[in-house]
């Protein structure tokens, strides 16, 4: 079984939800990602979403649109993330690890081409924001022939018969997104996103995690009562934007995953 | 023309390996929905009815097909006809499509539409028909294209649009793209996204290109009412490619017509500052769509050049790439140099005013009318007229306007 469904599994054995936590590779400089993918670790995630840096993050907020902007500068591409990987694997072989980024980067590299390489630096899956499951086909096959998961989105706009069809094709975890919107936008309805996540985990055979909006452990908390774990992005590429010295940016990470942390398990 | 040769048409949104529906999942059912509303729209003899009338009192269609005769004189070959969309109303193709958007639109109940804009022309046309039919208007614009069109911005704030800057990336066109993108995602419920050009995730190719078709088809019957025949070649601008597919589609199953795109080759094809992604660019995905891109080895966009903002784009429209791959279609480039060598001619020879990116065209004609019979025929579409560019013109020159 693959790390992600190892460490899944663990938590729904002990009843807990999960912090999925997103920062940008190579952002705000290549030597600081690998310890902060620790620091993540260290500060309580338990599943890491690395971003690959795109030029045209379509998706994307302010936050994460700048932060691609700063890995693309310090010269990160799929390559380096993958080194990234590579390198974070020396020091963690449990803690299942996701790339999320555009397509476009992945074609660059081949889909069978990136599927190995990415396999063999210790990749768990992929998250792709502009690949619906109608065009996944190649690149899914590419990705199950090395045991790699591909994750998908659905949204409040997603009607209940497309999700039932994007809930058969889903592994790993199923992503809701939980607002009309970009990442780091702030018009989350809590209550509609838990009817919603219902009608998902009703019909699904892996964990539904909710994203998009979630900025601290309050509302790390109240969305983590209606999903099997939350994930939580631009707020921590914020810290990464704004740390100065890299040892204490570290220690802010930690100090915020933490609090995140906290947040989640305190739901009742 | 034998039935097995005919040009097929796209499955699911996808021409042969182009095309597609590549967004994040939120815009997927307004991008179902918009398909449905079209392809039912298309059969409806009261949407047909609408939008003919808007057509011929609006835009003031059926445009000229013109024959540039001091021109043809001056290259000494084949014949040169303009087919003049620069006299539609707002001054380029563009409205063709804004038009048909619009009423879509309004069937859809959505009360704004949100456009993407270059060389601002695409803008103006949509701030237009917002403007007719009473619907909030927001237009993203790079920040650079703000400063070298200057005209076209305050023409789409006269209409009552608001003109959005847009900082980030290359600040131009595919930036502009970005952002309404993500406005679309944050508020699809009430807002239509009026694409200007033949790409974006499906339906988007194949409505603008059908909409824009009514060139092709009116050259075409031109072309059979005034000598008896088909023309010999045709030869448009390549951007996102919308004038192009407008007059080349009606023509796609006569084989004799030659269909010659024209991408913009900026400071040349060797300096990489182009935007010729049909020449030198690798099959990727972006903005909704498989198609040719200019994009670095590690598939990131790279930022394009190009004298005219409407031409400034790394992708182009995945019929065109389609149209390529299959060899229906030829594209050529020209430069920046040649564009204004062709734009000078135009205005000195014909008294026209063309557009930037129309003046493409003209160049590619310019340096191969002279080696055809003088029997044969070129169509040229004129896109738009040239008034917004004075400012670029004039700069060139030295001069402050």
């Amino acid at each position: 079984m693959s790390r992600l469904g190892v460490r899944l599994g663990e938590l729904a054995g002990q009843d807990r939800k999960a912090l999925v936590t997103f920062i940008t590779a190579g952002d705000p400089d290549t030597d600081t990602t690998v310890p902060a993918l620790h620091a993540l670790v260290e500060g309580g995630a338990d599943v890491i979403e690395l971003g690959v840096p795109f030029s045209d993050p379509e998706a994307e907020g302010p936050a994460i649109q700048r932060s691609s902007e700063r890995a693309l500068a310090n010269g990160v591409g799929l390559n380096t993330c993958l080194d990234m990987v590579k390198e974070f694997r020396k020091n963690n072989a449990s803690t299942p690890l996701v790339l999320m980024g555009y397509l476009n980067s992945i074609i660059a590299m081949g889909e069978r081409a990136f599927a190995e390489a990415a396999a063999e630096a210790g990749v768990d899956g992929l998250i792709m924001v502009n690949l619906p499951p109608e065009e996944a086909g190649p690149l899914k096959l590419a990705l199950q022939d090395h045991g790699l998961d591909l994750i998908f989105l659905l949204a409040p706009t997603t009607t209940p018969e497309r999700a039932s069809k994007i809930i058969e094709q889903g592994s790993g975890f199923l992503y809701y997104v939980t607002l009309k919107g970009i990442t780091g936008a702030d018009n989350l309805d809590v209550q509609a996103v838990g009817e919603r996540v219902a009608q998902i985990k009703a019909e699904a055979r892996v964990p539904v995690m909710v994203g998009f909006g979630i900025k601290d452990a309050a509302s790390a908390r109240a969305l983590a009562v209606h999903a099997d774990g939350v994930v939580v992005g631009s707020a921590l590429v914020n810290t990464m934007a704004a740390g100065e010295d890299p040892q204490q940016l570290l220690a802010d990470l930690t100090a915020q995953v933490a609090d995140l942390r906290a947040g989640v398990d305190s739901q009742p | 023309m034998e039935g097995a040769n005919r040009y097929e048409q796209p499955i699911e949104g996808h021409f042969g390996q182009h095309g597609g529906r590549f967004v994040a999942e939120t815009l997927m059912h307004a991008l179902d929905e918009l398909a449905a509303l079209y392809d039912s729209a298309i059969l409806d003899p009261e949407f047909q009815r609408e939008l003919q009338r808007d057509m011929e009192t609006y835009v003031g269609r059926p445009s000229p097909l013109y024959f540039a005769e001091r021109l043809t004189r001056e290259f000494g070959g084949a014949q040169v006809y303009l087919k003049r969309e620069d006299l539609n109303h707002t001054g380029a193709h563009k409205v063709n499509n804004t038009i048909g958007q619009a009423l879509l639109a309004k069937r859809m109940g959505k009360p704004r539409v949100i456009a993407e804009t270059g060389a601002g022309q695409h803008g103006v046309a949509t701030a237009t028909v917002a403007a007719r039919l009473g619907l909030e208007c927001q237009v993203y614009m790079g920040a650079e294209d703000i400063k070298r069109q200057s005209p076209n911005v305050y023409r789409m704030k006269l209409l009552g649009a608001e003109v959005i800057p847009v900082t980030s990336g290359s600040r131009t066109l595919k930036d502009a793209m970005n952002e309404a993108l993500r406005d679309w995602v944050t508020n699809v419920d009430n807002t239509h996204y009026i694409i200007g050009t033949v790409a974006g995730p499906d339906p988007y190719p194949r409505m603008v290109r059908d909409f824009q078709s009514v060139i092709g088809r009116e050259a075409r019957a031109q072309c059979l009412e005034q000598f008896g025949r088909l023309p010999d070649t045709l030869v448009a601008c390549v951007g996102g490619g919308s004038n192009a597919i407008g007059l080349f589609y009606p023509f796609i199953d006569d084989a004799s017509v030659r269909m010659v795109g024209v991408e913009a080759a900026g400071r040349g094809l060797d300096s990489g500052a182009h935007a010729a992604p049909l020449n030198a660019g690798q099959v990727g995905v972006l903005h909704g769509n498989r198609t040719y891109l200019m994009q670095s080895d590690d598939g990131q966009i790279m930022e394009t050049h190009s004298i005219s903002a409407g031409l400034d784009y790394p992708g182009v429209g995945p019929e065109h790439s389609h149209l390529l791959d299959i060899g229906r279609a030829e594209y050529a480039a020209a430069t920046d140099d040649e564009a204004m060598a062709a734009f000078r001619q135009l205005n000195i020879m014909e008294g026209i005013l063309p557009a930037l990116e129309s003046s493409h065209a003209l160049a590619w004609v310019a340096s191969h009318a002279g080696q055809m019979d003088p029997d044969q025929i070129i169509v040229v579409n004129l896109s738009g007229r040239g008034d917004k560019d004075i400012f670029t013109v004039a700069e060139l020159d030295g001069i402050s306007l």
